[in-house]
């Protein structure tokens, strides 16, 4: 999960920048840090300064690498916005996104919480059990899911797109981590005051682990609103298609259309932007927080 | 008529067994405090009669029924933990409100009950706000009021002043006490702090390596300490121990000095341990012992002073007004009717009662 990647290694250069150093190597340490951070900052901003750039450009001057495009047009904004299958796309990964997003937090939370609390035979093989899961990247996994699809006749539904990710290793270890910070003494309280178990979860233990929710909820929503590769096999017909799939498509066999492409790509980071900026400070603390506990 | 009454309490971690057969029987409405080192077994035994440990034998019953198997919710109890476990995304309403969550009770009758009870503790004006902006006393008091809400017949009460600052602690142990008066519920109450088991209890339970080492009033266990284990744990500072040996008239300590000690015979020539309160002993007054001060700890009302008597280090307290100094040599008194004896071997009383 890339976007988990690049916040764990935000959150630790942080943590270099506040660690203390002697002042003479200081000023240096610090010149190293800056020009680290600002070449990693261009590298980080510079796809997406060609994506705009390029949902910007005619279709003849898209391979040339300007940075700013010689006659800007919003034409391009217009024929993506105007051609109904992009909307289409853009409902079918929103759903699918949220739905996934929902179950995930439902199920991540339920098991990581269970694993937490629960003391019961071979409760940490099955946590290695699952943890060990991650080990296995997507592209390893496509074939068996493809097979499983289509024997259940899963192919081309959402059901298909959507079964993988319905539960997440991710998103267990990282609740499990999250209600270690919950004191027992809530629950017995709870369960003194005659709540079940399920209760206790639901109405103690999870409004505890908001943060974690939070964060995790944005790993998986972006994860799944990115999804490309699998979505890509299991779906044929293009009503079907999320918007990574759908905006590949643009152009057709003899030549891709790069500045439909980027038009989409740009309308599609308007979500996830909007969607990390709100919850931000709950990403960066729920990822700060499970490397600390972890 | 509600007794609380333990059978045979064992409990067992797989093999170790860290609860060996309590009995205890408490009365309706009597403040019973457990209390002893960490390790003793007396948070396994609150949380046991809670029923959020399982019972491995034994019998708990609560009222005329024998609980070993219900749930906490069907005991009828209320617990207040050391971390006051009031959930922080709740109100202060809400938190008390908790406990009525499964009440069959309307929402009116809900709410008159909390506030009800936030008039009790004093806290009304509390009731809308969110637990991160109390002070500790005041989530104490909400953990508290939610115990009350349900009015159970039992309150068990989990160290819950430890988190607590040292005045706040003392203004707390006096509210739960003013409290007890009021409700007349029976508590039970955990603490490792013999202060707080001294001046809560009507009776107090001494527990040691699971095992209960004297069950009395605060005066009996201080004056007639069972054995040498509760002898040095309830006062502050402990309970000089010497070791002394039986003669026709008394005892003769270590040293050789000798003590009458008319209400007690022992057999000539049998091995014992003396023991004797630091107020009991009598700086410049009497002669008994004679040693140098090597500390001394001004405690305003009085001096705490530690002499070095022969090669061992005996406490005692002198007037605060005009205490001796470190460097100081002097005596002390002592009467063998204030003193203790036990038996080395068992360290039990040798003092009947």
């Amino acid at each position: 999960m890339a976007a988990t990647d690049d916040l764990a290694i935000r959150a630790s250069s942080d943590s270099l920048l506040k660690a203390e150093a002697r002042p003479r190597k200081r000023n240096m340490a610090q010149f190293i840090r800056w020009a680290l951070l600002f070449g990693g900052g261009i590298l980080m901003v510079m796809p997406l300064a060609y994506m705009i750039s390029t949902s910007m450009k005619w279709p003849w001057e898209v391979y040339n690498l300007g940075l700013i495009p010689e006659e800007p047009t919003l034409e391009n904004y217009t024929y993506v916005l105007e051609d109904g299958r992009f909307f289409g796309w853009f409902l079918n990964s929103l759903i699918i996104a949220t739905i996934t997003t929902l179950s995930a937090l439902f199920f991540d939370s339920l098991v990581g919480y269970v694993l937490c609390k629960f003391k019961f035979r071979g409760r940490y093989i099955v946590f290695i059990a699952i943890l060990s899961t991650l080990m296995i990247p997507t592209e390893m996994l496509v074939i068996p899911w493809y097979m499983m699809s289509q024997q259940l006749g899963w192919l081309d539904s959402y059901w298909g797109i959507m079964f993988p990710g319905l539960m997440t290793a991710f998103g267990v270890f990282l609740m499990k981590q999250f209600f270690e910070t919950v004191p027992d003494d809530f629950l017995e309280a709870a369960r003194i005051d005659g709540l079940n178990e399920f209760q206790i979860w639901w109405q103690v233990a999870m409004p505890m682990v908001r943060p974690a929710l939070a964060a995790l909820a944005i790993f998986i929503f972006l994860g799944n609103w990115t999804a490309f590769l699998w979505p890509l096999i299991v779906t044929t017909s293009s009503d079907l298609y999320t918007l990574p799939v759908g905006l590949s498509s643009f152009g057709d066999e003899a030549d891709v259309a790069w500045e439909l492409i980027m038009t989409g790509a740009a309308i599609s980071t308007l979500p996830t932007l909007i969607f990390f900026l709100i919850f931000q400070r709950f990403i960066i603390r729920g990822v700060v927080m499970a490397g600390l506990k972890g | 008529m509600t007794q609380l009454i333990l059978r045979d309490l064992v409990k067992r971690y797989g093999e170790t067994e860290v609860l060996h057969a309590i009995n205890l029987d408490v009365a309706e409405g009597e403040f019973v405090v457990l209390v002893g080192p960490s390790g003793c077994g007396k948070s396994t035994t609150l949380r046991m009669i809670a029923g959020l440990e399982e019972v491995t034998e034994g019998e708990i019953e609560i009222g005329g029924r024998v609980v070993n198997n219900l749930e906490p919710k069907e005991r009828n109890i209320a617990m207040v933990f050391q971390n006051y476990a009031i959930y922080p995304h709740m109100s202060v309403r809400r938190n008390i409100g908790f406990g009525l969550k499964t009440a069959k009770l309307s929402k009116a009758d809900k709410n008159a009950r909390i506030d009800e009870v936030a008039a009790t503790l004093g806290m009304t004006e509390l009731l809308e706000r969110k637990p991160s902006q109390l002070s500790g006393g005041q989530r104490q008091r909400v953990a508290i009021g939610r115990a009350m809400v349900r009015d159970p017949a039992v309150f068990l009460f989990d160290e819950p002043l430890s988190n607590l600052d040292a005045q706040l602690r003392t203004q707390m142990r006096l509210e739960i006490k003013k409290l007890h008066t009021r409700v007349g519920k029976m508590m039970i109450f955990v603490t490792h702090d013999q202060v707080e088991a001294m001046t809560l209890a009507d009776r107090i339970v001494i527990m040691k390596d699971g095992h209960i080492q004297q069950i009395g009033t605060p005066a009996e266990v201080y004056h007639a300490p069972a054995n040498t284990f509760v002898a040095q744990f309830i006062g502050a500072p402990a309970m000089n121990l010497m070791s002394a040996t039986g003669t026709s008239s008394g005892v003769r300590l270590w040293n050789g000095a000798k003590v009458s000690m008319p209400d007690l015979s022992i057999a000539e020539g049998r091995e014992v341990t003396f023991g004797l309160r630091p107020e009991d002993l009598k700086t410049n007054e009497g002669d008994v012992l004679a040693g140098t001060v090597t500390v001394a700890e001004p405690l305003g009302s009085e001096t705490l002073v530690y002499v070095d008597v022969d090669g061992s280090e005996i406490i005692a307290t002198a007037p605060g007004r005009t205490p001796p100094k470190a460097g100081d040599k002097i005596t002390l008194g002592l009467s063998g009717t204030d003193a203790h004896l036990f038996d080395t071997d068992s360290g039990v009383s040798l003092r009947a009662g």
